[in-house]
């Protein structure tokens, strides 16, 4: 019995090892992805009264603005949608969303991209991507709104 | 032979501790049984079949039974059942009985909250999710009640500690026997975890509530849950591991490999579960990146203790199984007594951890949680853990508790496995559809999609996938009905045979012993390494917060439901 245990003592510190040595690649990958992908990383665009968001400032007049080689865009999301209803923007192109929301929380997931940001009222949050692919991309609320939250679905439209 | 009328005040007289475990827990699995009746109605929404027209009298939308459904299985069930076991385990390691006064206190306020806060949720006035992210506003009794039921947990803190502090005073020196050790680090984690929930509630929700705050600041409030919404999960999963360490292996018919390594996973519990909270704060603004790198290093460590676990219960069981006769390299598995309930609800229990285990690390890690943030890969991943291990060692201890508690032997026994079994599969499925569904098809959580044309049209192409969840919520509707039935039949039945159940707890014996062991020695320095725990939270989240606190902005409440 004895002797088992120190084979068992054996295996076990060479599971932590093994574990430890995982977890420390992983650290390490996630570190170099969180550089390289930063654009994706939400951050914070300044803060908004969300009270006066309908009525002043960028998100009252929602819009996608050409800049230079790149789009801005503003969008407000609110119960139940997106403003503005259509986002059409040029593949290959950086985009730059800025999002708020006048009411409750909501989400800003764009199928098949890294783009998932959580959009809090009084907080403008900011994420950048450049779409390669043209075609349409639903962008999707996934966070609850409230009874209509499910209805809460719009697109992308990336030109060639 | 057989006392066959036993009265009420007999079978309670000398161990009163036993009818307050026995309340805890039956009111913790009434409040998983209504809480559950919601799940296969969920199952059904993500395969396309709404069937919330037909309970419009009495539930009036999807969100009223989700938020029926996470607050009663994720905040009540649970505590109800860590105030149990965490409570009832140490006191009979120790042999000592805890504050009985003080343990009927913790009781009638758990009691009293869930009251309270059931009537805003029947009522349709607090359809906030468990989460109850503001500005969405619910009825202050629903905050109140909340509040009410989670202090009754500092009750069953103190309840713990006092039994330690009285058992060390009659045994100086001695090192703290190891249920009684994992107790003490499990309320104490809970003590510096639950710290965010309280701040929020009390000192936000509750004012705001009632007309006497304006606003609350929606990020702050997101902050402060989280900071309690990491933790909580091992609040919710550690006592099931401290019966797999301490109960599993004796029943299975082995022994514990490592007393100091099990120590040590508590102490690592303890010491990394609560700086951690920004990994579900990843898609916030007001978050510097930096910040969420931290975050994620600190989530990473936390996976080591479950890792351990892994080891020592996986070579425990070898232990069992190698008792029991099995031979070979894989033998030992089929030598289990698969046939003993209790047994069978934690072998699959832990079946299912291991890809909720692996599934966690994907959603720690930045760049694919991205891909899956708040889609239904999310319920998925946690119905594997919360949904699977912990409520399955919940179920597999009822039936030896009730019977040790009542001294009624548990009935229908064939009838107990196969809610076991029936169960595993169904969460499988679920689980398993649930993953490809937010992964592949980005389909959001907490969505009434069957309800709404717009979201089945969006969401078509997962049609494959939606019928697995209709499969999965039949099955784990049979699985429910099956094990509510063997636990009440069990509890309700007038025969009490105390000679025919267990009459002791089953605690297990060890191999590697803890006297002697440095490690053992080191991990006793329990008040040190809560200021360690303490000062990681201070550094992991004290600029963040006082950042937040120092720049609130107000918002108004809205009712959206
Ligand atoms: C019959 C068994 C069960 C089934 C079929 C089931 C099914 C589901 C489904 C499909 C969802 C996702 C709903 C949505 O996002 O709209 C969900 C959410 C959830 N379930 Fe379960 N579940 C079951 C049991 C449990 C148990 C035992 C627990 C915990 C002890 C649990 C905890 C939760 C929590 C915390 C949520 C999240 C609620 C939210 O997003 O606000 N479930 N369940
Ligand atoms: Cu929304
Ligand atoms: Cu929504
Ligand atoms: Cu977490």
């Amino acid at each position: 019995m004895d002797e088992n245990v120190h084979v068992i003592e054996r295996y076990e510190r060479a599971w932590i090892v093994f574990g430890l040595g995982m977890i420390a690649v992983f650290i390490v990958l996630i570190g170099y992805l969180m550089i390289a992908n930063r654009g994706t990383i939400p951050i914070s665009a300044g803060r908004v009264d969300a009270t006066q968001v309908r009525s002043a400032g960028d998100f009252a007049n929602p819009r996608v603005e050409q800049v230079g080689n790149e789009y801005v865009v503003y969008v407000q999301a609110f119960a139940f949608g997106y403003l503005p209803t259509e986002i059409r923007v040029k593949a290959g192109r950086k985009v730059t969303f800025n999002i708020t929301s006048p009411d409750a929380q909501h989400g800003f997931q764009i199928e098949r991209t890294n783009i998932n940001p959580q959009v809090i009222p009084g907080e403008v949050v900011q994420v950048s991507h450049v779409f390669r692919t043209p075609g349409e991309y639903r962008i999707i609320c996934n966070e609850y709104c409230g009874i209509g939250h499910a209805n809460m679905v719009s697109k992308i439209i990336v030109e060639p | 032979m057989a006392v066959r009328t036993l009265s009420q005040m007999d079978a309670y007289a000398g161990a009163p501790e036993k009818k307050y475990t026995l309340y805890m827990l039956m009111l913790g699995f009434i409040a998983l049984m209504v809480g559950t009746l919601f799940g296969p109605l969920q199952s059904f929404n993500y395969g396309g079949l709404d069937l919330y027209p037909f309970l419009k009298p009495v539930f009036q939308n999807y969100y009223q039974g989700l938020t029926l459904h996470g607050v009663l299985n994720a905040i009540i069930f649970t505590q109800l059942f860590g105030q149990a076991i965490m409570v009832y385990l140490p006191a009979r390691e120790l042999g000592l009985r805890p504050n009985m006064t003080l343990a009927w206190v913790s009781f009638w306020m758990a009691l009293i909250g869930l009251l309270i806060a059931a009537l805003p949720l029947l009522a349709n006035a607090a359809s906030v999710l468990y989460t109850f992210y503001p500005p969405l506003k619910a009825h202050w009794a629903f905050y109140l009640g909340a509040a009410l039921f989670v202090l009754s947990s500092y009750v069953s803190i103190y309840l713990a500690l006092e039994m330690w502090a009285r058992w060390r005073k009659a045994h100086p020196g001695q090192i703290t026997p190891l249920v009684t050790y994992m107790s003490v680090t499990y309320w104490l984690m809970w003590l510096l975890a639950s710290l965010g929930l309280v701040v929020e509630v009390a000192l936000f929700l509750i004012p705001w509530s009632l007309g006497l705050l304006d606003g609350v600041d929606p990020l702050l409030m997101r902050t402060l849950f989280w900071y309690t919404g990491h933790p909580i999960v091992y609040f919710w999963l550690l006592p099931a591991y401290a019966l797999a360490y301490t109960t599993l292996p004796r029943l299975a018919g082995g022994k514990l490999i490592s007393d100091p390594l099990a120590r040590l996973v508590f102490l690592l519990f303890l010491l990394f579960s609560v700086p951690v909270g920004f990994h579900h704060q990843f898609a916030d603004p007001g978050i510097a990146p930096y910040w969420k790198f931290i975050h994620t290093i600190l989530t990473m460590m936390v996976a080591v203790p479950s890792l351990i676990t892994a080891f020592t219960i996986a070579a425990s069981l070898e232990n069992a199984g190698r008792n029991n006769g099995g031979k070979g390299l894989l033998g030992w598995i089929a030598a289990l007594p698969w046939n003993n309930p209790t047994v069978l609800a934690f072998l699959l229990g832990f079946l299912a951890f291991i890809p909720g285990g692996a599934g966690g690390i994907v959603n720690a890690s930045f760049n694919l949680n991205q891909n899956i943030h708040n889609t239904v890969w999310i319920p998925g991943h946690f119905h594997l853990q919360v949904g699977t291990l912990v409520t399955m060692a919940a179920m597999g201890t009822a039936f030896w508790l009730v019977p040790h508690l009542t001294g009624k032997p548990l009935v229908a026994r064939g009838m107990a496995l196969a809610s076991q079994w029936l169960w595993f599969i169904g969460m499988f499925i679920m689980t398993f559809a649930l993953h490809w569904m937010g992964f592949l098809y980005a389909v959001p959580r907490r969505s009434h999609i069957a309800g709404s044309p717009i979201a089945m049209e969006a969401y078509r192409e997962s049609a494959a996938w939606m019928v697995l969840n209709i499969v999965a919520g039949v099955i784990l509707l049979i699985a429910a009905i099956l094990f509510f039935y063997v636990l009440y039949a069990t509890a309700l039945q007038s025969r009490r045979e105390p000679s025919q159940v267990m009459a002791e707890v089953p605690f297990t014996e060890v191999l590697s012993k803890a006297e002697g062991s440095s490690l053992a020695q080191l991990t006793e320095r329990v008040w040190f390494w809560f200021g360690i725990a303490l000062l990681l939270v201070v550094l992991a989240y004290g600029p963040v917060l006082f950042q937040m606190f120092t720049h609130m902005n107000p918002v108004p409440g809205v009712r959206l439901w």
